[in-house]
């Protein structure tokens, strides 16, 4: 009785998102960002299978974006960069077409390289230097603290990454 | 107990504790009172100002010459390898070879922590494009207390540019440290930015946001005003509008407290006339000289000599 319930795009993302023999799975990710994610962990160079899914409906989210990559564990180092674009990421690890492990992605206190400063008077825009964030989670919102000028972001005003 | 500050750098007020203030204050006052020519007899400061600076730069070469010390560095950065192209780390790091402590000013935010990774030497912020101007702050400070007697709980307005002001929002940090209760006077599109707010209400601070200087100028023990540039304005019928709301005018002075003192950080165009400098509420010229005990107390202090 419930698989008659069940509307026919429920189907078709739980297949996208669980038919996989061994990889990640890396849910919950807001819509639009997913594309850069894949560019961050330069998936797309990495010779497994990536499969891209996005704008799929959310409740939390709304709308939301989802990647799975096949033959690949993600690094907690890559989960923390992954964070930093989509904090309310999931990540699932996938053996043998099961979840054998689901976290959530954690953001560093410190994120280096990866953020660029969106203050063009920042010292950083203006030399050959890496950026160093603080970063701080309250609730729902992710502040970044640039280490040089000082200055706090949303990390929705974070527009250019070092990919 | 106060950080020892040899070879620290001072780069921004918020890395400074209570304790690290109030131990240069009281440095600052020995050196006021009491002038030691020979203390940094043997050491070289270099006065990096890669953008134009009248007081900082002249009161930091003036207080190393006080101090018995040798200044080398520049002014302008056209004469400079700025100009070939020369990034600012290598530069710092080259002047950092010759000299014993760095004293800069540049026009870019968080230039000053980048200087202070290139060179072991300390370096002293003189300014960072809008970011930090802790040598200000301090000097403020120690008017204050100076003028007050006391810089525990006293009644504080903030009159100007408060959103794009380096110096007000370092004194607004400054003072939490202090209990003060602070008055932000600023039309609404230059009032104290919320990150700042914000740092105030999570440690308890009461603050209240004004339209006019007359609101609050009764109630004070401090009015420390600042200029309002045009240039913030996009609408320069907005600026037209309120360019003349904050300006401080003797006939103003008639009911405030007798031990209110005024300070601004200078240079002032229009928004204190003339006649206020001849009242007993003006405090703004000694603010200004009281620069040179604070930057011979900052010397000397990263320099290991007091």
């Amino acid at each position: 009785m419930s698989n008659q319930k069940k509307s026919p795009l429920k189907d078709i993302r739980a297949y996208k998102v669980f038919a996989i023999k061994e990889g990640t799975v890396i849910d919950h990710i807001k819509a639009g960002k997913a594309l850069q994610i894949i560019e961050l962990l330069k998936l797309d160079s990495n010779n497994k299978i990536v499969t891209l899914g996005m704008n799929f409906p959310s409740k939390a989210l709304k709308k939301k974006d989802i990647i799975k990559v096949e033959q690949k564990e993600l690094t907690p180092e890559e989960a923390n960069k992954v964070a930093i674009l989509a904090p309310q990421a999931t990540i699932n690890i996938i053996q043998d077409f099961k979840v054998v492990k689901k976290f959530k992605v954690k953001i560093p206190t410190l994120v280096e390289k990866l953020l660029i400063c969106p203050n063009p008077k920042c010292i950083t825009n203006n030399e050959n230097m890496i950026t160093r964030f603080k970063t701080n989670v309250n609730k729902n919102s992710v502040k970044v603290h640039c280490e040089y000028c000082e200055k706090i972001f949303d990390q929705n005003e974070i527009k250019n990454y070092n990919i | 107990m106060p950080t020892n500050l040899k070879n620290k750098d001072i780069i921004s007020i918020k890395e400074l504790t209570k304790s690290d203030i109030l131990n240069i204050l009281e440095k600052a006052q020995k050196l006021k009172q009491k002038p030691q020519p020979k203390l940094l007899s043997g050491y070289v400061l270099g006065s990096c100002f890669f953008e134009p600076s009248t007081r900082t730069r002249l009161s930091f070469e003036t207080a190393m010459k006080k101090l018995g010390g040798n200044v080398i560095g520049f002014a302008d950065p056209s004469i400079t390898s700025t100009k070939k192209g020369e990034s600012l780390y290598d530069s710092i790091k080259i002047i950092g070879q010759y000299v014993d402590v760095i004293a800069m000013r540049h026009p870019l935010e968080g230039s000053a922590r980048r200087a202070a990774e290139a060179t072991d030497k300390p370096i002293i912020n003189g300014g960072d494009g809008a970011n930090q101007h802790p040598t200000q702050t301090l000097l403020d400070l120690f008017t204050i207390k100076e003028c007050q007697e006391k810089i525990e709980g006293l009644k504080i307005a903030i009159v100007g540019d408060l959103k794009y002001g380096r110096t007000t929002h370092s004194l607004a940090q400054a003072l939490i440290n202090f209990n003060a209760r602070l008055y932000f006077v600023a039309p609404e599109s230059l009032q104290m930015p919320e990150h700042i707010c914000n740092e105030l209400k999570a440690k308890k601070i009461i603050f209240s946001k004004h339209k006019n200087i007359e609101e609050i100028i009764n109630e004070v023990d401090i009015l420390y005003m600042t200029r309002i540039q045009g240039e913030r304005f996009p609408d320069p019928m907005e600026y037209e509008r309120i360019k003349n709301v904050y300006i401080l005018k003797e006939s103003m002075l008639n009911n405030v407290k007798k031990n209110m003192r005024i300070l601004h950080p200078l240079p002032r165009v229009n928004e204190i006339t003339a006649d206020v400098d001849n009242t007993k509420h003006a405090y703004y010229f000694e603010q200004a000289e009281n620069g040179l005990y604070i930057r011979q107390a900052l010397l000397a202090l990263t320099l290991g000599k007091l």
